[in-house]
């Protein structure tokens, strides 16, 4: 069939249509679908405003009544209390340290365990992998707040909850950086006569070591950013602190507390950053 | 034998080699004490400031593996039915709970995209109106995600109540500066030349956007809010700790009066929705890449 623009004729065009459909529509199978999908996701949306109470009232007495808090917060004040403040956040900071690394020192050994290419037995590795699943499923504040009933208030809880999701996070991501070595340098290890240990520590941990570090300092900046808000169920850190100026309506204290919170998170995000792209670069 | 270099020449190039190695050598050792003395440094200080006792670490030891133990439901073999009927006695409020947290997840991270989606294109350097325009998103998103949620969910509570709308919102927020961030650098790297051509076509800023930026990036926003939607899912789960709705408040109250049997049964839920999110997130996103690796 040739066409030439100007001598389309309405009977080309039905032609057309009836040779080729899909060119000019989509068929109407699909089209229900699509109809269909944007059909449900509107009712869902109408049925959560409804369900959730979200009429534009209330979000505005919200609107109004979050104003009034702001402007209470402003200036921020620290009420003589700086010091503990910065107490809070130096304790904030060793929780996410130390939680970390022992997180780390879990995940080390066991991302052995986990990873195809050491251990090849299936279903050893997919019990631990679930086990992971299972640690990491489970939030940190959940974690924080099991620790703060097993063992009591105070920080130790709130790095035990870190250490244990960490653990989880860390020797799953572990566990694929061992699955993604080099094969050449392993067995070139390996063809010298060395035992099993011996292509461990020369074949695969050189490989492995600059991008489990670089993984763990990234799980020590999104820690900082959890151990801050651990002390609203007691587990110790400036969450603590917050939690209790924000209850008793102490909003200029509590705005500093933020303020301190996010000076914090900069700082960390900024030397971890620094820190990441010289191990990368050494690794290389 | 003309190619052959005389042997005091060989000697004094390995001499060279050898000083060389030695001297890096020496550097390496130098910059690893370096990083040593400071992780030491960082380490003690860390311990005593974080009040970190191992006397104390290993007398809590016990009492977690004690409490994981009480966790543990008493399932007989004969009655395994009835058992499990009374581990999970509470299941119909349990369930009702847990679809409105994913609820208050999945209309969260609408909302938090669709305001991500608006603000993004005015903070990605190529693609702002103005400067001072892109400065102000700029800022504005990164206090949105910088500060964690559950601090939003404390204060919302004040404003807006006790319940799931204070959660939501706390939520949206947090999703619109951490979603906003991922597409403004999205946008950033798109290929210049469509925006070119729909420009030379005559469209205004909308215009340009709607039809030289949005089929771009669109794949990868899809990408990126179901991911988002994932770890919405996890937070949602304990925004209840401080009253902001969902299944946090139900498992709070019975982790601290101690129901042991109901504290594993709803951590059981919990682990098993997130777990079933993140396998059929991945689905979707399996399968809009091979729809796009397609066309």
């Amino acid at each position: 069939m040739r066409l030439r623009i100007g001598a389309v004729s309405k009977a080309d065009m039905l032609e057309a249509r009836r040779c080729l459909p899909g060119a000019f529509c989509r068929p109407l199978a699909q089209r229900l679908l699509s109809w269909l999908c944007w059909t449900g996701l509107a009712a869902l949306v109408l049925f959560c405003a409804v369900r959730f109470d979200m009429s534009p009232l209330r979000l505005w007495s919200g609107l109004s009544e979050l104003g009034t808090l702001t402007r209470v917060m402003f200036p921020p004040a620290s009420g003589g209390n700086m010091d503990l403040f910065l107490a809070g956040i130096l304790e904030t900071l060793a929780m996410a340290f130390l939680g970390t690394l022992i997180g780390g020192a879990i995940a080390f050994p066991l991302s052995f365990l986990a990873a195809k290419n050491i251990l090849p037995a299936w279903l050893f590795h997919f019990g631990v992998r679930r086990v992971f699943d299972v640690l990491r499923g489970v939030d940190v504040m959940i974690w924080a707040l099991i620790f703060v009933v097993a063992i009591g208030l105070g920080p130790l809880a709130g790095i035990l909850a870190i250490a244990i999701s960490d653990a989880g996070t860390l020797a799953k991501l572990f566990s694929e950086a061992i699955e993604n070595i080099d094969r050449k340098q392993t067995e070139g290890v390996r063809s010298t006569g060395a035992n099993a240990v011996k292509v461990m520590r020369f074949g695969v941990i050189p490989q492995v070591l600059p991008v489990m570090l670089s993984f763990t300092l990234y799980m020590f900046e999104s820690n900082t950013r959890s151990a801050t808000i651990l002390g609203i169920v007691g587990a110790g850190g400036i969450g603590l602190l917050l939690a209790d100026r924000i209850r008793a309506n102490v909003w200029d204290q509590a705005c500093l507390i933020i303020i301190l919170i996010l000076v914090t998170v900069y700082f960390i995000d900024f030397v971890s950053k620094r820190l990441r792209e010289r191990l990368i670069g050494q690794g290389k | 034998m003309s190619g052959r270099v005389a042997p005091d020449a060989v000697v004094d190039s390995v001499a060279a080699f050898e000083r060389a190695r030695a001297e890096m050598q020496r550097q390496k050792r130098i910059q690893a004490l370096i990083f040593a003395v400071v992780f030491l440094v960082c380490l003690v200080t860390a311990v005593i400031v974080g009040q970190f006792d191992v006397m104390t670490l290993i007398d809590g030891l016990p009492r977690t593996t004690d409490y994981v133990r009480k966790l543990v439901p008493v399932l007989r073999w004969e009655t395994l039915g009835a058992d499990v009927a009374e581990w999970y006695w509470n299941i119909g409020k349990w369930l009702t709970l847990l679809v409105e947290t994913l609820l208050m997840a999945f209309f969260a991270t609408l909302l938090g995209t669709i305001g991500a989606l608006l603000l993004s294109f005015a903070a990605s350097s190529n693609l702002t109106p103005g400067y001072w325009i892109y400065f102000a998103t700029r800022r504005f998103l990164e206090i949105a995600r910088s500060v964690p949620d559950l601090v939003y969910a404390l204060v919302f509570v004040f404003a807006w109540g006790l319940g799931p709308l204070a959660g939501i919102l706390a939520l949206t927020i947090h999703t619109m500066g951490a979603s906003g961030k991922l597409f403004a650098e999205v946008n950033e790297n798109v290929d210049p030349n469509p925006i070119e051509g729909v420009r030379a076509a005559g469209a205004n800023w909308v215009k340009m956007i709607r039809f030289a930026v949005i089929p771009q990036v669109l794949p990868v926003f899809a990408s990126y809010t179901l991911w988002r939607f994932e770890i919405n899912v996890r937070t949602a789960a304990v925004l209840g700790f401080v009253g902001a709705g969902g299944i946090g408040y139900e498992l709070y109250t019975n982790i601290r009066l101690n129901y042991y049997e109901d504290v594993s049964a709803i951590l059981l839920i919990i682990v098993a929705t997130v777990v079933l999110v993140d396998i059929g997130c991945e689905e979707i996103r399996h399968r809009m890449i091979g729809k796009e690796s397609l066309r």
